[in-house]
Parts: structure tokens; C-alpha cells; sequence
């Protein structure tokens, strides 16, 4: 069964990908150009991760870009953040990849001679509403509307708490269709984790995949973009990197604090800046305080072995890691992720420094 | 003119030992071929019914008729899944069995020249060809925006039956169900063309020669004799669309709920498992295998069934 259904989903997978490639594309000139000179004894080299499929897109452009300047392969296998881990316990890859971080029974199933597991968040990324309506360019939807759209109390678009936040906007009578992930992913979590803080009605939890209340569910970030491109009045909740890619409608949130808040990198940012990291870099912000942050935000991580059998592949991960936290900001700000904050990117490095060779 | 008995032992005789071991050895070769392919599918079974094992024990019976599926507090029921796998399927058959049949009546009589009725056949077959997640995507951004019109259309005027009584969105039953039906409509017609082309010609002399026409002739004597192929066709029509997982995911809706409405989102065994197997863990990965384990069985009742209508039709005739 398994190996049966791991054909489809690359199949989809592959899909999403030439489909999205096209245009992120272009982007590779500058810090290709300022990268660092290839490591000695790099060349040949082959390193092999697997996890999360949110941060895929910039995952696949970073290693992408350090393979051509240092000449270490880097293969990344986006399954999802919960197969990305099970490798990584089973000592298939060189490092995992996830959305969440590893929780006590995972790290409970370290394997005891690769010492201690490392996690190290790579990048910070956000999740936005994403509509289609027509007329409407500059939706705001208050606490109560997005919570009472998501768990389908609010049925049309002219309804009276909406529009409250929306005056001069010709809001249509037409049914709201709430499109949701159907598959278990990170994004759904990070999503449904704020919609469990901020919303007080809210019963079906958070995780991967939930039981929703409403809506129609679409496979992959891919299929909830296409179905709110094809329904006219469907809005749905996708990473931002997904819908700016795609040139939809985003809608500004009303954050902890009460403002409206348009979905921007720098907005997002606010959410991570000044927060407590403790030491294995398990952040979560499920309802950022911050008056100017944007409210649906999270890190996301890789995972490391402590102990490599191969020095070569601890040289380069450790450059891997240097490179991401400095010449990669440029491209992970270029697609729509948060790059980290510096003194979070120092807290990392120390942290990476930590892997060494040997058993 | 009969060989005697002797005459067939001295031909037997006659054969080298070399040429009888190849013998003997293709029939061992044949048998373990056929034996193998049946060790997979137990194989299988015994797989998914061994990971299905804990969601068994705590589900028991009940997972069949429990409509919530909750990864989040751990609880999951398969009711809806079951239901929008057999809706679907039925939906595809009842619109592609008429079809299909239709289409095999064509074109295995000689209302056409062969000339043009070769192609059609290719064309037809070519159909099957397509991969599912091409039909996936045709059915997002072509089929779904026509049928969402007619959908609109149909609720409009005939919303008091139920099967039409709420407004389509989209995706749902009713673009799974024609989805489904343009993909097994190759298979029917493609079966039950091979049967009917199969009918021996002299019974068609036969039926002529005692006066019958044409239309007696085929309703009356070519579809019974090939009935049994036809069957056999839609059964295997009916196993891939209970089983379709790529095209029902992109356009049923995904939605873990009965509704009599086709118009509704609703969602499939197949398409449950390719949506959370990559990141289901524990107690829901076992959900997800009994599901697959239900999935497995109704497909068996579905070819017991067939199996007897066959024979019966077959006794009656």
C-alpha cells in the first residue's frame, strides 16, 4: 500500500512543480555570485535529506545554488514533514526536514551513537488567506469574520460582520466557498493552531489535517490555489509564497492587537522579532503580541544528526548552514519566507557547530 | 479421421527428452507466474490487514458506520468514504454503461467501413491511456466549469429532489461521477466490443435464416451469447473507479460528510488515503489501512456478485 500510494503523490508532486518552477526561475543571478569559494574536497559529494513540502521551494533553490558554488550534490526529497522525520529517526537521509517540531516521544527514538538530535530553524514563513472576488481588492476581515468563515457561520459575502470592516466596499450576496487543505500538511497546522488561539468557537483543534466543519478540501498548496483561482467567492488559506506566486487576493488580518495587518514579509517578520528561543529552537507563535505583527506565522526546521560517520559531510552541511544564514537571505526573502533574524542566525550557527565526525 | 490410441503414444515417443523437459518446464514456469500473482494479492491483503490490525480492535465494527474522522482527537469512522466510493462509482456506471455498450454495438457491427471504424476504435481505446492526474486537471479547469453551470441550473429549477437540493460549488460527487465515467468508458466499450465481436458468426446466420431482422437478431441473440464478456467488462469498469485515486481526489471536494445532493463535496476510500498517508502516524495510519482493507472487500462482494448474476443469466439461457 504504501509504495502504491507514494507513486501518486509525485506524481502530483512533480506536477505542482514544473507548474510553479516557471517563475521562481529568474532569481538565481545575485547571490549565486557572492557565494563562498568551493569548500576543498567538497566536490563529489552527496548529501541527502527528506521532510517538509512548505519551505520545498526555497529548499530546492538554496541547495540548488550551494551545489553549483561548492560541488556537494544535495538531494531533498519534499514527503512531509512527518515522513521527513521517520527518516531521519531511521538514519535513511543525512538530515530531515519539518514544519513541526520533533516532540518528545520522536526525540525519545534517537538513535543513541548519532548523540543528540539538532534542530536549527531555517527560515520563517507564513500563511495568508487567499481569495477570489470580484470588485474587492483590499479585503480586511476581522477576527470574527475569519474565524466565523472557517468554521462556516458566515455563509455569504455581504455579511454584516464583514462588511463592518470593509466600508465603500461592494461586498456581493454571493455564498462563500471555504477551500481548505485535504491532505495532512504543515501549512494546515500552522494555520489551525492560530485559528484554535484567536478563535473562540473553534472545536476541531490543531494539526495536520483536522475534521472541518465546512468547506471543500484541494490536495497541495497547487490545488487550494487552483481552486480559488476557478471559483469566484472561494477564499482558502494557503503560504504566502504559494498565493504571491499565483497573483492572488490576500486579505489584511486583524492580529492579537487589534490592527488590520496586510500579509508582507517585513509584517510577518515582526511576529518572530524579540521572541524568547529556547535552546532547541522550538518556537511557536500561534498569536504573535506584537501591535504591527502579521498574526499566521511560524519557523520552520531541519534536523541534524550530532554525530556523522563521514567528516566531509559535517564540513559541508556546517558550510551548508553558514551559507543559508547569509548569502541565502536574499533568495529566501525573493520568494516570500522570512528570513531569521540575525541574532537567531548566530544562535543557529553556534548550534550547527556543535555536529562533528565520528560515531 | 481418429488417431488410434498406439498412433498417439508413437508421436509422444518420437519427441526428444530434451523437448519434454522444455515442456514440462514451461508448465512449472506458467504455473508459478499464475501462483505468484495470486501470493501477491494475498500477500497484500495480509499486509494491510496486519497494519489495520490496531484500528481493528478499536474501532471494531463500528468504523463502518461512524461518519467523524479526526486526526486531531484520534477518532475515525469511515461512513462517508464508504458512501461516496459506491456513489461515485454508480453515478460512473450508470452514465458510462449505456455508453459503453452503445459505443461496442456500433462498432462491431458493419455500419461503418472499416476504414473509418478502425480509427474510432483506436480513439476510443487511447482514452484509457490518459493518465489519471491529466484527467484530474482537465477536470478542474474544463469539466467543472461546465457542469458547476448546468449544476447552477438544475438547482434552480428542480432543487425540491433532493439529489439537486444544494448549490454546486465546484467540485463534488457529480464531477467525480463523470470523471469517472469518461475513464472507465474505454474499458466497457473496449470489453464488451472484444465480446460481442466474439459471438460466433453462425449464430447471426442462424438467427438471420430464420427470419429475424437485425434489431431482434442483436437484442435477442448477439448480446445474451456475449453477455457474460460485458459483465465481465463492467465489473472490471466498476473495480477501477472504486479504486481511482488521482482524478476523484482533484475534483470529489474532499469533504468527510453524506449528503444526498451529487452537487455536494464528499469524498472517497481511495481518495482518504492518498490525501493523508504521507503524514498520518499511529492510530490513523491503521485507520487508514482498515479503510484500505474495507475498500479491498467491497471490491471482492462487488466481483462475487457479478460472478452470479453471470451464471445465472447463463443458466436462463
Amino acid at each position: 500500500m504504501v509504495r502504491w500510494v507514494a507513486p501518486a503523490s509525485l506524481c502530483a508532486l512533480t506536477l505542482s512543480l514544473t507548474a510553479c518552477g516557471g517563475g521562481q526561475a529568474p532569481s538565481s543571478g545575485p547571490s549565486a555570485a557572492t557565494s563562498a569559494p568551493p569548500a576543498a574536497g567538497g566536490a563529489g559529494l552527496a548529501i541527502k535529506g527528506a521532510g517538509a513540502t512548505a519551505p520545498y521551494p526555497l529548499y530546492q533553490k538554496w541547495f540548488d545554488e550551494f551545489s553549483k558554488a561548492n560541488g556537494v550534490q544535495i538531494g531533498y526529497e519534499s514527503v512531509g514533514s512527518g515522513a521527513g522525520v521517520k527518516q531521519f529517526l531511521a538514519e535513511t537521509v543525512d538530515f530531515g526536514a519539518t514544519d513541526s517540531a520533533l516532540k518528545d516521544d520522536e526525540r525519545a527514538k534517537f538513535p543513541a551513537k548519532r548523540g543528540k538530535a539538532i534542530q536549527v530553524p531555517t527560515t520563517g514563513l507564513f500563511v495568508v488567506f487567499a481569495y477570489n472576488l470580484d470588485g474587492v481588492d483590499n479585503l480586511k476581515l476581522s477576527r470574527d469574520s475569519f474565524c466565523g468563515i472557517v468554521d462556516g457561520s458566515i455563509k455569504t459575502w455581504n455579511d454584516a460582520k464583514i462588511a463592518k470592516d470593509n466600508a465603500g466596499v461592494n461586498l456581493p450576496a454571493d455564498p462563500i466557498t471555504w477551500v481548505h487543505r485535504s491532505d495532512g500538511s504543515g501549512t494546515t497546522s500552522i494555520f489551525t493552531k492560530h485559528i484554535e488561539k484567536a478563535c473562540p468557537n473553534w472545536k476541531a483543534g490543531s494539526g495536520k489535517s483536522v475534521e472541518w466543519p465546512t468547506g471543500t478540501g484541494a490536495k497541495g498548496n497547487e490545488g487550494v490555489t487552483a481552486q480559488i483561482q476557478q471559483t469566484k467567492g472561494a477564499i482558502g488559506y494557503t503560504e504566502f509564497s504559494y498565493a504571491k506566486e499565483n497573483n492572488l487576493k490576500m486579505a489584511s488580518l486583524q492580529n492579537k492587537a487589534g490592527e488590520f495587518i496586510a500579509p508582507t514579509p517585513d509584517a510577518a517578520a515582526k511576529a518572530l522579532t524579540g521572541v524568547k528561543i529556547p535552546e532547541d529552537f522550538a518556537v511557536s507563535v500561534p498569536d504573535p503580541e506584537a501591535k504591527e505583527a502579521y498574526p499566521i506565522v511560524s519557523l520552520t526546521w531541519l534536523l541534524l544528526y550530532e554525530n556523522y560517520p563521514d567528516a566531509a559531510k559535517v564540513d559541508a552541511l556546517k558550510n551548508l548552514m553558514k551559507w543559508a544564514m547569509k548569502d541565502g537571505k536574499a533568495v529566501a526573502t525573493d520568494l516570500g519566507y522570512i528570513p531569521l533574524p540575525d541574532e537567531v542566525a548566530t544562535k543557529v550557527l553556534t548550534a550547527v557547530d556543535g555536529i562533528k565526525a565520528g560515531q | 479421421m481418429a488417431l488410434s490410441n498406439q498412433q498417439v503414444t508413437e508421436i509422444k515417443r518420437a519427441r526428444s527428452p530434451l523437448a519434454r523437459q522444455l515442456d514440462s518446464g514451461f508448465v512449472w514456469l506458467t504455473g508459478m507466474f499464475a501462483v505468484g500473482v495470486a501470493l501477491v494479492l494475498v500477500a497484500i491483503a495480509v499486509r494491510v490487514g496486519w497494519e489495520a490490525l490496531p484500528a481493528i480492535q478499536q474501532f471494531g465494527a463500528g468504523f463502518l458506520t461512524s461518519s467523524r474522522w479526526d486526526p486531531v482527537e484520534d477518532i475515525y469512522g469511515a461512513l462517508p468514504q464508504i458512501y461516496g466510493t459506491l456513489v461515485s462509482s454508480l453515478i460512473a456506471l450508470l452514465i458510462a454503461m449505456p455508453i459503453g455498450i452503445g459505443v461496442a454495438i456500433f462498432l462491431s457491427e458493419d455500419f461503418l467501413p472499416n476504414k473509418i471504424q478502425r480509427p474510432i476504435v483506436f480513439m476510443v481505446e487511447l482514452l484509457a491511456a490518459i493518465p489519471s492526474v491529466v484527467y484530474g486537471l482537465w477536470g478542474i479547469f474544463v469539466l467543472i466549469p461546465i457542469l458547476r453551470n448546468m449544476g447552477v441550473a438544475l438547482n434552480a429549477g428542480l432543487g425540491w429532489i433532493p439529489l439537486f437540493s444544494t448549490r454546486p460549488t465546484g467540485p463534488g460527487m457529480y464531477v467525480a461521477g463523470v470523471i469517472l465515467a469518461i475513464m472507465i468508458l474505454p474499458i466497457i466499450a473496449a470489453i464488451s466490443r472484444d465480446a460481442l465481436v466474439a459471438v460466433p458468426p453462425e449464430l447471426r446466420q442462424a438467427s438471420y435464416g430464420l427470419g429475424a431482422t437485425r434489431w431482434e437478431t442483436l437484442f435477442k441473440v448477439i448480446l445474451p451469447a456475449a453477455f457474460s464478456g460485458i459483465v465481465g467488462g463492467i465489473m472490471l469498469a466498476m473495480g477501477r473507479a472504486m479504486g481511482e485515486t488521482m482524478a476523484t481526489t482533484m475534483v470529489i471536494g474532499n469533504a468527510n460528510k453524506i449528503n444526498p445532493s451529487l452537487f455536494d463535496q464528499g469524498s472517497t476510500i481511495a481518495s482518504l488515503l492518498a490525501n493523508q498517508f504521507a503524514e498520518a502516524s499511529g492510530l490513523q495510519i491503521s485507520s487508514l489501512m482498515y479503510a484500505a482493507f474495507v475498500l479491498f472487500l467491497i471490491t471482492l462482494i462487488v466481483n462475487v456478485l457479478a460472478e452470479l448474476v453471470v451464471r445465472r443469466v447463463r443458466m436462463k439461457v
